[in-house]
C-alpha cells in the first residue's frame, strides 16, 4: 500500500516537473532550479497529504498552503491544475497578460492559492496567522509551508517562528526546502545556513532532517508527524538539489531565475521522460 | 472644555467592536498600553495576539487571520507600523486586499519628547500610495470612536492614525462620518481652512479668530485622506477659490498634496500649505514643535490673510 502509494507519487512528482518546466519554456521566463527541488515535497502535499476539496477552493475546514517561496509558483500551479482547480489549459498563460498564473502567487486571481506570496520572508508569518485562527476556533485543520533555505536571512521568518512557539502551533508543518543555492550563489557564500535545525529547535519546534528529493523519506516523516498533537509547531529541513530531475540544471546557481531555450527544453523533456518510464 | 486623546477613542471603541463581533481581533506589538488596547486584551484575551517587538510579523499575522475570517486591528506607533511595516502592509494586506486595519498612535509630531525617532511625518504619503489602502485619521475622541467602527464595517485595508496628547472634543458624541466625506464644521466665503486630525481644533480657532475681523472661512475636518472627498475641494474651489491647508504631518505627500493635486487640475484656485516643513523633528514640547514649522493658529490666519489680497 505505503509502496503504491510512494510509486504514485514519484509519478506525480515528475508530472509536476515536466509541467513547471514547461510552464517556464513556454514563459520564458521564471524559476526552473527551486520549482524542480520542490517538486516532491510538493506532489507528496497535494496528491496526499492535505485535505483539501478542488471544487471549494474556500472550504473553511480545508488544509492551508503557504508557498513562502513565492517564486517556484509553477510547481504549485501545475499541481493545481491537475487537480481540477482550474482548467489544464490554462498553464499555457504563466505570466502572460491577464493569466490567473502571475509570475509570484495571487490569492486573488488564482483558485487554491491561499496567500498572495513572492516577497521573501512573509509567507511564514502568514502561515501563523492561519494557524494561529484554526486553534482560536477549535478547527483542525493544518497549515503547510514550503520556505526557502536563502529566505531564512530573512528575519521576519525568526519572528514568525517565535509567534509558532508562543502560540503552540503544533498545526504549522514547515519545510525548508534545503537546496544550498540563492540567486547570487550558494547559502554557504551569501549567508551560512548551517544548523538550520538546531536554530529551529532553539525556537520549539520539533524538527526532522530528511532527503527532500526521495519521496520515501517525505512520506515517512508525514505520516510521524500526522497525529503529533504536543503543542509544538513542526519543521522539516529536506535536503534537495536545485534543479532536481535535469542533469544540466541540477546544483546550478545560474537555472535559479533562467528559462531554458529550444534544445535545453528538448534535453529536460528527454531526461524527464526516461525518469518516468524507469 | 473636554480634553481625551484620539487613541482612547481607539481604545474604547474596539473593545465594544470585540464584544459584538467575535472575529475581530487586535494584533499588538508590545506598545499595547500607549496604544490603548488595555481594555481589549483584558475583556477579550481569546481575540488578542501580542506577537512582540516584530511589526513585520504582526503585518504578517494579520493577514494569515485574515483569509480565515478574522478582522485583525494592527496596533503600533505610526512610525513603526508605516514603516516597519510597510512592506507587509503593501504585499499581504492591500495587494490581495485582505480585511485587515493597521490603527497606529503617535502619529505626526505627538511623541515630542520621545524626539524624531518616534515622530511620524511621512506615514500619510507613504501609505496613500498604495492600492486598495483607506486613510484616516479622525480629528478627536468622538471622531475616532465612529472612524474605528467605520473601518471596522468596511471591507478592506484601513490605515487609522491616531495621536499621544489629549485634544479637544469638538463633536457631539451623535455626530455621523462616512468614510470619504469631508465634516464641514464651519461656513464661509472667504477662505477654506482644509485640515486633517488634532490640527483640525487649530482651524476652528483661526476660523473664529478670522471672524471676528469679518473674514469667513469654510472649515472642513478631512478625517478621510484617501480617497479624498474630491467633490468638497472642488466645491471649495469654485465657491471660495482661496484655501489653506493644515496637517501634522510632512507638506510633502499628506493633504496639502492631495488637495494641491485636485486644485491644479481644475486649472483654478490657490492654496496655502501649512505642515511639517521637510524636517525631521527633535525632543521638545509639542507646541513648540508644531510653532517650528508654523502650524499654529497664528500661521493659518496670516495665511489666510494673504489670500484675501
Amino acid at each position: 500500500m505505503q509502496e503504491d502509494k510512494v510509486t504514485m507519487l514519484k509519478r506525480r512528482a515528475n508530472q509536476l516537473r515536466r509541467t513547471a518546466v514547461t510552464m517556464i519554456y513556454e514563459a520564458q521566463s521564471g524559476h526552473p532550479g527551486g520549482s524542480l527541488s520542490a517538486a516532491d515535497m510538493v506532489a507528496a502535499l497535494y496528491f496526499s497529504e492535505m485535505r483539501i476539496d478542488p471544487k471549494n477552493p474556500q472550504w473553511e475546514d480545508r488544509d492551508r498552503f503557504v508557498l513562502s517561496k513565492g517564486h517556484v509558483c509553477p510547481v504549485q500551479y501545475a499541481a493545481l491544475a491537475i487537480l481540477g482547480y482550474f482548467p489544464e489549459d490554462v498553464l499555457h498563460t504563466l505570466r502572460k497578460e491577464g493569466s490567473i498564473l502571475q509570475g509570484h502567487p495571487d490569492m486573488k486571481k488564482c483558485p487554491g492559492i491561499d496567500i498572495s506570496t513572492g516577497s521573501l520572508g512573509q509567507g511564514f508569518a502568514c502561515a501563523a496567522g492561519m494557524a494561529l485562527a484554526g486553534k482560536r476556533d477549535g478547527k483542525d485543520y493544518r497549515v503547510f509551508a514550503i520556505l526557502g533555505d536563502g529566505e531564512c536571512d530573512e528575519g521576519e521568518i525568526w519572528e514568525a517562528a517565535n509567534v509558532c512557539q508562543k502560540y503552540k502551533l503544533d498545526n504549522i508543518i514547515a519545510f525548508v526546502d534545503y537546496n544550498g543555492l540563492q540567486l547570487d550563489g550558494t547559502t554557504d557564500e551569501i549567508m551560512p545556513e548551517a544548523n538550520l535545525t538546531e536554530r529551529f529547535a532553539a525556537f520549539g519546534f520539533d524538527t526532522y532532517d530528511i532527503d527532500g528529493n526521495d519521496m520515501e523519506q517525505i512520506v515517512r516523516v508525514l505520516d510521524e508527524i500526522r497525529g503529533s498533537k504536543n503543542g509544538k509547531p513542526k519543521m522539516i529541513l529536506a535536503r534537495t538539489v536545485k534543479g532536481k530531475g535535469v542533469s544540466y540544471m541540477e546544483n546550478q546557481c545560474d537555472w535559479h531565475g533562467k528559462a531554458p531555450n529550444d534544445e535545453q527544453y528538448a534535453q529536460a523533456m528527454k531526461e524527464l521522460d526516461e525518469e518516468a518510464a524507469r | 472644555m473636554k480634553l481625551i486623546a484620539t487613541r482612547d477613542g481607539f481604545g474604547d471603541e474596539i473593545v465594544e467592536l470585540g464584544k459584538e463581533n467575535k472575529n475581530i481581533y487586535v494584533i499588538d506589538a508590545d506598545i499595547g498600553k500607549s496604544c490603548k488596547t488595555g481594555k481589549f486584551v483584558k475583556a477579550l484575551p481569546e481575540q488578542h495576539v501580542n506577537v512582540g517587538i516584530a511589526e513585520q510579523c504582526a503585518g504578517g499575522v494579520a493577514a494569515g487571520l485574515a483569509t480565515c475570517g478574522k478582522i485583525p486591528f494592527v496596533v503600533t506607533y505610526a512610525a513603526f507600523g508605516s514603516m516597519r511595516m510597510c512592506e507587509m502592509i503593501r504585499q499581504e494586506i492591500c495587494y490581495p486586499n485582505l480585511n485587515v486595519k493597521v490603527a497606529c498612535s503617535h502619529g505626526g509630531l505627538t511623541p515630542a519628547n520621545d524626539g524624531a525617532s518616534h515622530q511620524c511625518i511621512e506615514d500619510l504619503g507613504i501609505l496613500s500610495s498604495i492600492p486598495n489602502l483607506t486613510v484616516i485619521q479622525p480629528a478627536d475622541y468622538y471622531a475616532a470612536r465612529k472612524l474605528v467602527r467605520a473601518a471596522a464595517e468596511v471591507y478592506g485595508p484601513v490605515y487609522l492614525r491616531f495621536t499621544r496628547d489629549a485634544v479637544p472634543v469638538i463633536y457631539s458624541e451623535d455626530q455621523e462620518f462616512i468614510i470619504g466625506e469631508a465634516v464641514q464644521l464651519r461656513e464661509g466665503r472667504d477662505v477654506a481652512l482644509i485640515a486633517i486630525g488634532d490640527t483640525v481644533r487649530l482651524a476652528l480657532e483661526a476660523a473664529e479668530a478670522l471672524a471676528a475681523e469679518g473674514i469667513g472661512a469654510r472649515v472642513l475636518d478631512m478625517h478621510t485622506l484617501k480617497p479624498l472627498d474630491t467633490q468638497s475641494v472642488c466645491a471649495a474651489v469654485n465657491d471660495i477659490g482661496r484655501i489653506v491647508t493644515i496637517e501634522d504631518h510632512n507638506i510633502i505627500n499628506g493633504l496639502g498634496s492631495a488637495v494641491s493635486a485636485v486644485v491644479a487640475e481644475m486649472g483654478k484656485g490657490i492654496v496655502r500649505r501649512i505642515g511639517v516643513q521637510d524636517q525631521f523633528g527633535q525632543s521638545a514640547p509639542y507646541e513648540r514643535l508644531l510653532a517650528m514649522n508654523g502650524i499654529t493658529t497664528e500661521n493659518i490666519i496670516v495665511k489666510a490673510k494673504e489670500l484675501q489680497r
